[in-house]
C-alpha cells in the first residue's frame, strides 16, 4: 500500500517557536562572540581605529617574552586548579552525596548547610576566609594551636608554594555543593529493587555502591567533570577578590581569567590591550570547546545510560 | 561606541560558553563581576550623554557637571565641602563627583571614554596615563587656562607633553612619604625617632626585644612593599632627582649599588614585621598601626586623616633615614592628583571654570584642609592646620624633593617597570628572591623596550 504523496509543508509553527529563543541568543551570545574572536586579528591604533593584524596577535602571545611565560604560567596554574576541584571536590562531593543518599532524619538539614556556601557572594567567601586566615588576627591558628598542631600554620596565602593550593580549595570548599546536590539527585534516582536485590544476592554495602549504583550514575560524574572544567577555566571572581588582579605573590595564582583581565584592561599604571585581551580570551574559549568536545567524544558517546 | 560593544561582547562570550555547556553553575564568568567598566551610572547623567549638538542651556538654566576620580575615600569631603563652595560662587553650575575603585579606575576611565559615557572633568594620574590620554585625544590642552600661572614646573611635570608645550590638567596635590610611628611606646621605651640607618634598626630590634611588632607592614598586596618600602627610602640611596634622571638619560642601572642597596634595606626590614607579613594585608597593617600593636608604620602622608581618626595614641612621624648621618636627605615628594577636562564635554566654559577655580588659592587651601596629607602643588602660600601635615611639609625645607622613579616615560612599555617593582619588591621582603636578582630582573624588563634618549 502506498502513502498518499503530501505536498512538502514547511513547519511555520516550529520556526515561530523557535524564533524568540534564537532571536534573543543570536544577539546577546552568537554575534558578540564571534565580534570577540574577530577582534583578536585585529591591532588597535591610536585613535580607536582597528587595523587587520592575521595571526599577529596570536604569534606574539606565544612567542613574546611579555606574553608567552605568562600564558604558560596561567595555563598551568589552571590545571592545577582544575585538578585539585577534580581530586578533592568531587571525590568528597559523591561521599557526602552516597551519605546523604542513605537517608536520615537530619540529611535535608546537612544538604542545606553544605550547599550553603554556593549561593554566597564570592566577595562574602574571598572576605571570611582571608579573614580566617589571616596570620594577625585569623583563627585558623588558633584552632590549630587548640589541637597542637600550632606549627603547621603559616602564611599561605602570601606564599607562592602555597597560595594557589590554598586559593584552590577555599573554592572547593564553596563549590563543594553542586557536585554534591548533582551526585545526589542521581544516587536517588536509582530504584530501590536494584540495590533490595543486590542485597538478597549477598552483596555488601561497598559492592552495592561500585557496582551498581556508580555505574548507573556514570553519566552525571561525566556531567560534573565537564561543568568543573568548563567552570574552572573560567575562573576568575574568587582570585580577583582575594588576590587583586596581579594575582600574587609573584603571579602564583595567576589563571586564565585574570591574565584575560589584566591584558583586557590593563592594570595600575599597564594600559589595557583589547586586542590582545581579546587573543587570550579566544584561546580560552579554544581551549574549553576542546575540552568540551573531548567530553561529548570519549565520554558522553561511550558511556551507557540505562533506562530506569 | 564600537568598543564598548567589543567589551560588552567579550564578556557575554565567556558567559556563552557556560550557558552553553549547560549552566555556569561552578563559577561565574567575569561578566557577573566587572560591570564598573562597561556600564558605569555615567549613562544616567544628563551631562554625559547629551550630544554636542544640544549643548548650549539658555543662560541662567543650571549645568551638571561631573567628575571621573578614584579617591573614593575622599567622596565625603567633596560632597560636603569643596562642591559647596564652589556652586555657591557659581550657582549655574552643578557638580557631581563619582569616583570608581582605586585599582580598576584606568581600566574603567578608558572604557568610558571610549564609550563616551565619561564625565565632563577627569582626575588625572600622574605622567604616563594622563599623557596617553591627551595624546588620543581624550584630554583638552589647558594652556591658556586662566590660574595656570599659578603652578611651577615642577607641579606640572607630571601633567605636560615631553616637550613642555601642552600642559592638560591642573596639578591639585601631592603627597610625601615617611615613617608614621607610636610616640607613646617611643616615650615608654626611651627612643628618639631615628636618623640613620644604624639608628633606624637599632630602633627596630629594641622594640623587639620588648616584645613588640617593630614594623605594621605586609607583602601580600604586593604595592606597600614597592610604594611604601621602595620608593620611601630609595631616593637618599639614589640622591632623588639625581638618581630618577640618570635612568631615564640610561647614565644609571637598577643594578647599580643605590637600588640593590634599597632592596637590602627592605630584605633587611623583615625579621622585624609582624608574624606571618606574607599574607598581611594593607587593612590589616593600618590596623595592626592604629590599634597600637604595631609600632612604626612605613607609608606616606595620605594616611594622616585615617590615623587621626582611629589612633587613640599619640602619633609622631619622622623622615626617610639616610644611609650615613649628615647625608643630605631626599624625600618622595610625589606628584599625584590633578584634573583636566574631557575633550568631549558637552559644557567646556562651565568645566573650564570649574578648573580655574581649582587652580585658586581658595581651592588650595579649602583642600589642603579638608584633606591633610594632600599637599597643594600651587604657589599659593596656604596655612595648614594639621600639625603632622605641616610637620610633613616642612621636610620640603629640610631635605630634596623627588617623585617615585617608575612614573616618568619609565613605565611606558612592557614589561610594566611600576607592576614589576611591584613584584620584585615583595619578592625581597618575602626572600623568595635575592636583591641582586630584583635589580637584574628590573633592568633587563627594561632594557627590553626602553632605550635611552
Amino acid at each position: 500500500m502506498q502513502e498518499p504523496k503530501r505536498r512538502f509543508r514547511f513547519p511555520l509553527h516550529i520556526a515561530v517557536f523557535l524564533a524568540p529563543a534564537v532571536l534573543l541568543y543570536t544577539l546577546f551570545m552568537v554575534v558578540p562572540l564571534l565580534n570577540s574572536l574577530r577582534l583578536s586579528f585585529f591591532e588597535l591604533g591610536n585613535q580607536d581605529q582597528q587595523r587587520f593584524a592575521g595571526l599577529q596577535n596570536y604569534i606574539k602571545l606565544f612567542t613574546d617574552s611579555n606574553f608567552a611565560p605568562f600564558f604558560w604560567r596561567a595555563l598551568r596554574n589552571n590545571l592545577v586548579f582544575f585538578a585539585i576541584h577534580m581530586l578533592v571536590q568531587n571525590p568528597i562531593g559523591l561521599l557526602l552525596a552516597a551519605l546523604l543518599a542513605e537517608g536520615g532524619r537530619i540529611r535535608n538539614f546537612f544538604r542545606t548547610i553544605i550547599f550553603m556556601p554556593t549561593i554566597l557572594s564570592v566577595v562574602i567567601i574571598g572576605f571570611i576566609w582571608q579573614l580566617i586566615l589571616n596570620p594577625l588576627w585569623g583563627v585558623a591558628e588558633s584552632m590549630l594551636e587548640a589541637v597542637g598542631l600550632g606549627d603547621w600554620f603559616g602564611p599561605w596565602l602570601g606564599k607562592p608554594e602555597t597560595a594557589l593550593i590554598t586559593v584552590s580549595l577555599i573554592s572547593v570548599w564553596q563549590f563543594i555543593g553542586i557536585p554534591m546536590i548533582l551526585f545526589y539527585a542521581a544516587l536517588i534516582g536509582i530504584p530501590d529493587e536494584l540495590t533490595e536485590a543486590a542485597r538478597v544476592d549477598g552483596a555488601t554495602a561497598w559492592d552495592t555502591f561500585w557496582r551498581i549504583k556508580f555505574p548507573l550514575i556514570l553519566p552525571t560524574v561525566g556531567i560534573v567533570g565537564v561543568l568543573t572544567f568548563v567552570g574552572n577555566f573560567n575562573a576568575f571572581d574568587l582570585i580577583y577578590t582575594m588576590k587583586g588582579a596581579n594575582a600574587g605573590p609573584d603571579f602564583a595564582t595567576d589563571i586564565m581569567g585574570t591574565f584575560f583581565f589584566r591584558t583586557f584592561f590593563g592594570q595600575q599604571l599597564q594600559l589595557g590591550n583589547p586586542a590582545m585581551g581579546a587573543t587570550v580570551a579566544a584561546m580560552m574559549f579554544l581551549i574549553i570547546l576542546t575540552g568540551v568536545l573531548l567530553y561529548m567524544y570519549f565520554w558522553a558517546r561511550r558511556v551507557q545510560t540505562y533506562e530506569l | 561606541m564600537r568598543k564598548t560593544s567589543t567589551i560588552v561582547s567579550l564578556l557575554i562570550a565567556l558567559s556563552l560558553v557556560l550557558t552553553a555547556c549547560g549552566g555556569g553553575a561552578t563559577t561565574q564568568p567575569p561578566a557577573a563581576t566587572e560591570p564598573p567598566a562597561a556600564t558605569e551610572p555615567a549613562a544616567t547623567e544628563p551631562a554625559a550623554t547629551e550630544p554636542p549638538a544640544a549643548t548650549e542651556p539658555a543662560s541662567g538654566e543650571a549645568v551638571t557637571l561631573t567628575i571621573e576620580s578614584w579617591r573614593t575615600d575622599d567622596l565625603a569631603i567633596w560632597e560636603d565641602q569643596i562642591i559647596p563652595a564652589f556652586e555657591a560662587k557659581y550657582p549655574n553650575i552643578k557638580v557631581v563627583f563619582s569616583p570608581t575603585n582605586p585599582p580598576d579606575y584606568n581600566g574603567a576611565l578608558n572604557t568610558k571614554l571610549q564609550g563616551g559615557t565619561a564625565g565632563d572633568l577627569i582626575t588625572c594620574r600622574p605622567f604616563d596615563a594622563s599623557l596617553e590620554l591627551f595624546q588620543q585625544g581624550n584630554l583638552a590642552s589647558l594652556n591658556d587656562l586662566p590660574g595656570m600661572e599659578n603652578f611651577g614646573d615642577v607641579a606640572k611635570s607630571a601633567w605636560i607633553t615631553d616637550d613642555g608645550s601642552d600642559a592638560f590638567c591642573v596639578p591639585m596635590a601631592s603627597v610625601i612619604h615617611g615613617f608614621f610611628y607610636n610616640k607613646d611606646k617611643f616615650d615608654e621605651l626611651g627612643l628618639q625617632e631615628p636618623t640613620t640607618k644604624a639608628e633606624f634598626l637599632q630602633v627596630l630590634q629594641t622594640l623587639k626585644d620588648n616584645g613588640e611588632t617593630p614594623l605594621a607592614m605586609g607583602t601580600v598586596d604586593q604595592w606597600e612593599s614597592a610604594t611604601m618600602g621602595f620608593q620611601n627610602i630609595g631616593p637618599n640611596y639614589w640622591k632623588g632627582e639625581e638618581g630618577r634622571q640618570a635612568l631615564i638619560a640610561g647614565t644609571a642601572k637598577f643594578t647599580d649599588e643605590p637600588y640593590i642597596k634599597t632592596w637590602q634595606d627592605l630584605a633587611e626590614w623583615a625579621a622585624y614585621l609582624p608574624d606571618g607579613y606574607e599574607a598581611v594585608k594593607y587593612a590589616d597593617a593600618q590596623s595592626l598601626f592604629t590599634l597600637g600593636q604595631g609600632v612604626i608604620y612605613p607609608t606616606g602622608s595620605w594616611e594622616i586623616s585615617l590615623f587621626e581618626k582611629d589612633a587613640d595614641f599619640n602619633m609622631g612621624i619622622f623622615p626617610p633615614y639616610v644611609e650615613n648621618a649628615g647625608d643630605t636627605c631626599y624625600i618622595s615628594d610625589h606628584t599625584d592628583i590633578a584634573v583636566g577636562m574631557n575633550s568631549a564635554t558637552p559644557h567646556p566654559e562651565e568645566a573650564r571654570t570649574f578648573l580655574s577655580w581649582v587652580a585658586s588659592e581658595e581651592f588650595a587651601t579649602l583642600y589642603a584642609n579638608a584633606l591633610p596629607g594632600f599637599f597643594p602643588l600651587s604657589n599659593a602660600q596656604v596655612t595648614l592646620d594639621d600639625p603632622l601635615a605641616n610637620e610633613f611639609l616642612s621636610w620640603r625645607q629640610q631635605c630634596e624633593s623627588t617623585i617615585r622613579n617608575s612614573y616618568q616615560i619609565l613605565s611606558r612599555g612592557e614589561p610594566n617597570l611600576e607592576n614589576e617593582l611591584w613584584r620584585v619588591s615583595a619578592g625581597v621582603m618575602n626572600g623568595s628572591i635575592t636583591p641582586e636578582q630584583a635589580g637584574q630582573e628590573i633592568q633587563s624588563g627594561l632594557d627590553q623596550w626602553y632605550t635611552p634618549q
